[in-house]
């Protein structure tokens, strides 16, 4: 990453950018981030970084790595760095925003 | 070579995959006259336009063949006094709505009315940065400036908001200018478009095809700024065609993502497919869109890898660029079956660079506006 778009950080609050929004698509049998003119399929990881961490409902990132934390019973170090890395990239792909 | 048995050839075919998108051109009318619109030369006139009722059973069949969004489009879609109908009919049946608009006919409360009918998201089309240039290009006095007030409450109402700038000879040096406007409008993306010649562009080309030095500039300038606008903006970008050494893979592939339905009713595979002779498209009077998506013989020609000559057939990318683009393959090589000349391995690629320095250099050509 360059030095002028930081990473996400556990103290941001994310939403879904303007636009998208979480579907299931019943024909396909999949999870997908509608956004304007184009989609992005969730597998059972991604779907779970989005359902725990974006939404005003959620106090912040860390919350949603501490959830995730406690429901694959996995090291949180390990957690964080896949999940920050993760929402990053749905960042920079337009589909969440601080 | 013929099939022996060509029904049963067909049924035991798999059925393609759902298209993503149905693209649904309601009119050819629009107050702006850009010397490259997308629309066929021949206009459909707002009396052959289909009915609302007729659109809306066209969307039930979008969503029962199994598409996920709806691109209403034109023409300017706004013209239509249904549109808000359509957006509702559409969102009710769990269509994602996105509008592609020149934004000129638009007001704060007929987007509100949109909104409330579910429209998720709104394109606007910018000539320039600028609005002199802006409006002589689109041929229409004061657009520029209504547009910008339009964008601004498209973001204000919480629509997503994505800018298509294309770009061409008269204002590509002003690309940064373009990036600019459009991060300070608040548009989650921006389309950085260079003029398609097709239809309109084709005939205009002369008057639109930047030299090799403005393509270069800009080039350089857009992938300088992409780190820095990783986060803030999303940037949809390709190498404009006649100076890639590869193809783009038009349309996701040729009935792989996408269907187009025009204002009479005709179902395309692209946007551009009726300037391809001897291809027969059917109406939605005709067939369903499932019918049609799955074996119409406009759909089943070029779709997959099965039609290509070489060096498609064997080439490792058959599969990633699909061949090109059928339109720009007969546009430039005389064929829609050949391998779309913009690719370095066509025996054709080397006339689109006499082309294209042909036209760069036309610096004296002017382009006919759009019109009936």
């Amino acid at each position: 990453m360059n030095a002028l778009t930081p990473h996400i950080g556990e103290t941001d609050r994310l939403r879904l950018a303007p636009g998208v929004m979480l579907r299931n698509d019943r024909r396909r049998g999949e999870w997908m981030l509608m956004a304007p003119e184009r989609l992005l399929v969730l597998d059972e990881m991604a779907l779970a970084v989005v359902r725990a961490c974006v939404g005003a409902e959620v106090a912040d990132v860390a919350a949603g790595i501490d959830r995730l934390t406690a429901e694959y019973d996995a090291p949180r170090p390990e957690v964080a760095a896949d999940v920050l890395e993760m929402l990053t990239d749905l960042r920079n792909k337009g589909y969440v925003v601080t | 070579m013929s099939c022996a048995l060509p029904a049963f050839a067909a049924v035991s075919q798999t059925d393609p995959a759902p298209p993503f998108a149905v693209l649904m051109e309601l009119t050819h009318r629009c107050p702006l006259r850009c010397p490259y619109c997308s629309n066929p030369v021949a206009l459909d006139a707002a009396s052959a336009e289909l009915d609302t009722a007729t659109w809306k059973r066209v969307l039930d069949e979008a969503a029962d063949v199994g598409a996920l969004q709806v691109h209403f489009s034109g023409g300017e879609p706004c013209v239509r006094k249904d549109l808000e109908e359509l957006v509702a009919h559409a969102t009710e049946i769990g269509l994602y709505s996105n509008l592609i608009t020149s934004a000129v006919l638009l007001d704060r409360a007929r987007l509100e009315r949109l909104q409330r009918a579910g429209l998720q998201h709104v394109q606007i089309s910018l000539q320039d940065s600028e609005a002199a240039g802006a409006d002589r290009v689109g041929g229409y006095k004061g657009g520029h400036v209504k547009k910008l007030e339009v964008a601004r409450a498209v973001v204000a109402q919480g629509l997503a908001l994505t800018i298509n700038a294309v770009l061409h000879r008269h204002n590509i040096d002003r690309v940064n200018d373009v990036i600019d406007l459009a991060m300070d409008l608040g548009a989650g993306r921006i389309e950085i478009a260079n003029v398609q010649y097709y239809g309109w562009a084709l005939a205009n080309r002369a008057a639109l095809m930047p030299s090799r030095d403005q393509l270069l500039a800009m080039d350089a300038a857009v992938r300088a700024r992409l780190p820095e606008l990783a986060g803030r903006i999303v940037v949809d970008y390709v190498v404009p065609d006649y100076y890639a050494r590869r193809p783009k893979s038009c349309m996701g592939g040729w009935a792989r993502r996408f269907m187009n339905v025009t204002p009479r009713g005709r179902v395309l595979p692209c946007h551009a497919a009726e300037t391809i002779p001897g291809m027969e498209f059917e109406t939605v009077h005709d067939r369903s869109l499932s019918d049609i998506w799955r074996d119409g013989p406009a759909f089943t020609r070029y779709r997959g890898t099965a039609w290509m000559p070489e060096p498609c057939q064997s080439c490792d990318h058959k599969e990633e660029d699909w061949g090109g683009c059928r339109c720009q393959a007969l546009a430039l090589a005389g064929s829609a079956d050949a391998t779309d000349p913009v690719c370095e391995l066509s025996s054709a690629h080397a006339e689109v660079a006499v082309l294209r320095d042909r036209d760069a250099a036309a610096l004296e050509a002017e382009w006919r506006y759009r019109g009936v």
